[in-house]
């Protein structure tokens, strides 16, 4: 009876595991930066079918990946490493310019528009286990006007 | 309550509210001229009057230096990845918006960040918003004392395994007299900051 119910459990929480892992990255996008520059952001929006915590991130081009947050505090820009990012079930959650970015820190390189950047992201999700998944974003320019894709949702 | 009746207090009260809308006005300009700018007018502030910082060619650049176009002014650090490059990006929009009235018209990025912030990166940075665009800098003394003269705050924030600059999003505008006029705050669109530099380019281009 223990080994049935035992089983029962590990088959359950395979299934769970593998239905778990499902976060939809869309137009993830890095700026690009100039000659010598060591830093910069990377956008995209997010959504999981079932609660996620955003906690990594790693890319061949920078020596750090880090999860950060923007702030204005009475006029003031206020930039700020967190440790991870909470992606609602079901809601999208948007990286972008005035709230969240993955800032890529330690460029290895110089990220010039129309390059293609890897970045692997670290999540989390109910079940405490880590999932990842590989982005390729690409590059535009330092000057891009960034028009929200999702204004009309917020 | 017997020396200072309703209609004296009424009267006090209109007083004090012309004498409001005269200062936040200006001394001599009609009440036509609030509504003229979608920025803060802060013609006459005490401060943010000039600067004295480096251009990357080696060269000392002040106010006087801008005379005859409409500057603008952003104090912001390169490895920031969203609030600067949005305000310049604003800026290049805001020139391209302009189509002739564009050429006098200018922006200047000064770094909080001069240990980063090299003159050789400050170059390639504002060029690629605009070849007209120049970043300036300073020691970190005059960083401190240019941005203290525009009321600037900042402040190096370690995070991670870094430093970023904390600073404020406002970009100030001189007219082509090299007067302070406006604060702008980072949320102004475009479309906006270009009609208030227009305006300040047409004041300029009708008086002699």
């Amino acid at each position: 009876m223990n080994l049935k119910h035992n089983l029962i459990a590990i088959l359950i929480t395979s299934v769970a595991s593998l239905a778990v892992a499902q976060v939809t990255i869309s137009e993830p996008w890095v700026r690009a930066t100039v000659p010598q520059q060591k830093a910069t952001g990377a956008f995209m929006q997010l959504k999981a079918d079932q609660s996620m915590r955003l906690v990594a991130g790693k890319s061949p081009v920078a020596g750090v990946v880090e999860i950060h947050e923007m702030a204005m505090d009475n006029g003031v820009m206020k930039m700020r490493q967190i440790p991870g990012i909470e992606i609602p079930a079901g809601q999208t959650l948007a990286l972008k310019p005035g709230s969240y970015h993955v800032m890529l820190l330690d460029l290895k390189q110089q990220v010039k528009d129309g390059d293609t950047v890897p970045i692997t992201l670290e999540f989390v999700g109910l079940d405490n286990k880590k999932h990842t998944m590989e982005i390729k974003a690409p590059a535009r320019p330092l000057n891009a006007s960034v028009a929200p894709p999702d204004a009309h949702k917020h | 309550m017997r020396f200072f009746p309703q209609s004296r207090w009424r009267a006090l009260s209109l007083l004090i509210l012309c004498c409001s809308v005269s200062l936040l006005a200006g001394c001599d300009r009609s009440s036509e001229a609030l509504a003229r700018f979608h920025s803060i007018d802060i013609t006459g502030a005490p401060y943010g009057h000039d600067f004295r910082l480096r251009a990357p060619d080696g060269s000392e650049r002040t106010v006087a230096d801008f005379r005859g176009k409409a500057v603008l002014v952003f104090f912001g650090f390169t490895q920031c990845p969203d609030v600067c490059p949005t305000a310049l990006t604003r800026a290049a929009d805001v020139k391209r918006l302009l189509g002739k009235q564009g050429e006098r018209f200018l922006a200047v990025f000064i770094t909080v960040d001069p240990e980063r912030d090299t003159p050789a990166i400050l170059r390639e940075y504002t060029q690629a918003f605009d070849p007209s665009f120049i970043g300036l800098s300073g020691d970190l003394a005059q960083t401190q004392k240019t941005a203290s003269d525009f009321r600037v705050h900042y402040a190096k924030v370690p995070t991670g395994s870094s430093y970023t600059m904390d600073h404020t999003a406002t970009s100030y505008v001189f007219d082509p007299t090299g007067t302070l006029r406006l604060a702008v705050s980072h949320t102004t669109t475009a479309n906006d900051l270009a009609a208030d530099i227009s305006a300040l380019l047409k004041d300029a281009a009708a008086s002699p």
